[in-house]
């Protein structure tokens, strides 16, 4: 297995020492098929033990090791060192408070995915004896995509309109709610518009795309964010042009 | 009793102006919006023209013979590239805004888009058949 020597500046912040961040060079000795979540361990088990950051799959299914890699919001674990030829940049996520080293304050984004009630609310409460809540193919796959947004907050990082109104809902939390108002089984859109169809919701979205070029699951939110839009101007229309239709 | 936890999170400023400096994609974004730029100075040509026309035959032939100017040529080159640009690039964002689901597929993406520039073409066919075109 060949091996070669990668530098790594990385951003490192000690909320107890530091005033503000700084950057720190490490040399690692690294292997062809190593990521950048490898050399961060490394670092952490052999060079410098008080290096923090976040991980824990390593197989970009748990969304945690999410950072910026040379200025692109990146899974560590997904984001192979044979890529880069020169000095590798690591800083934590663009857009968010850093709590320490690599390690950011997601406060906001999970204060604003609990308000977008990402789960199912049945049109019709129905007994356990009842049976499941069925579903065609069809119906399926008129959401799936949204359901494999995996909370990385690569989509916020990337997102210039988050960096500069933090109010902005965002491209997760709206993709996610977009995703149980297309389940046939959901009675909750009524809901989740409150939040969604709000300003502070999609209308701040001015469809840069950037959350669907680094969204690292192909969930495709600058998709799910203008289809919230389409639906929610077409809801303000039915109810100013046919106010019988409103209950 | 346990140590204390100190935590003094650090924000990084995001620059107000000139944030989309920071990258290629929202440079593009940019020069998206920025097209719309043109396509308002034409219309508001247009609109110059019509009071021009309303004003009498030596206004409107004063209109025309300004059109045909330098800084008038070069103007609408630089409005056609950027409403083509404009155009072009809304088009392709199309599938993204309005998927159609038939069965258990979606409609391809270049369905959708091309749908539009089908719609682009009849409408400029009806508006050059407005005016006299054939």
């Amino acid at each position: 297995m060949s091996e070669r020597t990668v530098e790594l500046e990385v951003l490192r912040y000690n909320p107890e020492t530091d005033g503000e961040p700084h950057f720190q060079r490490y040399s690692v000795t690294c292997r062809e098929e190593w990521v950048v979540l490898d050399a961060l361990n490394h670092i952490k088990e052999t060079v410098d033990p008080t290096l923090s950051y976040r991980w824990s799959c390593h197989m970009a299914v748990c969304g945690s090791c999410g950072m910026m890699i040379d200025g692109e919001p990146k899974l560590a674990c997904k984001t192979f060192l044979r890529d880069y030829p020169g000095v590798i940049r690591v800083e934590p996520l663009a857009h968010f408070p850093v709590e320490r080293d690599l390690v950011t304050v997601i406060d906001d984004f999970i204060a604003k995915l609990t308000r977008v009630k990402p789960y199912l609310i049945p049109k019709e409460e129905k007994p356990v004896a009842a049976g499941e809540y069925r579903q065609t193919p069809a119906q399926l796959k008129r959401y799936k995509q949204f359901t494999l947004c995996i909370n990385c907050m690569l989509c916020y990082a990337a997102c210039p309109e988050y960096g500069i109104i933090p109010k902005f809902l965002g491209p997760a939390a709206i993709s996610l709610a977009h995703r149980w108002n297309q389940d046939s089984r959901d009675g909750g859109r009524a809901q989740r518009q409150e939040e969604i169809a709000a300003t502070e919701g999609v209308w701040e979205c001015s469809f840069t795309g950037a959350c669907s070029e680094v969204c690292p699951e192909h969930v495709d939110p600058a998709a799910a964010l203008q289809q919230v839009k389409i639906k929610s101007t077409v809801d303000w229309y039915l109810a100013h042009t046919m106010p019988w239709l409103n209950k | 009793m346990a140590e204390q936890v100190t935590r003094k999170p650090y924000v990084r400023e995001v620059p107000r102006m000139l944030w989309f400096l920071r990258h290629p994609r929202y440079m593009r974004y940019m020069a998206r919006e920025f097209s719309c730029l043109f396509i308002g100075a034409y219309t508001l040509m247009l609109v110059v023209g019509l009071k021009r026309l309303a004003e009498g035959p030596d206004a409107w032939a004063g209109f025309l013979a300004a059109l045909g100017s330098p800084g008038a040529i070069v103007f609408h080159l630089f409005a056609l590239a950027f409403s083509a640009y404009h155009s072009i690039t809304w088009f392709r964002l199309t599938p993204k805004a309005m998927p159609v689901q038939i069965g258990d597929t979606f409609v391809a993406d270049r369905v959708i888009s091309g749908a539009h520039y089908a719609g682009w073409a009849l409408v400029s066919l009806v508006v050059l058949w407005l005016a006299g075109a054939f």
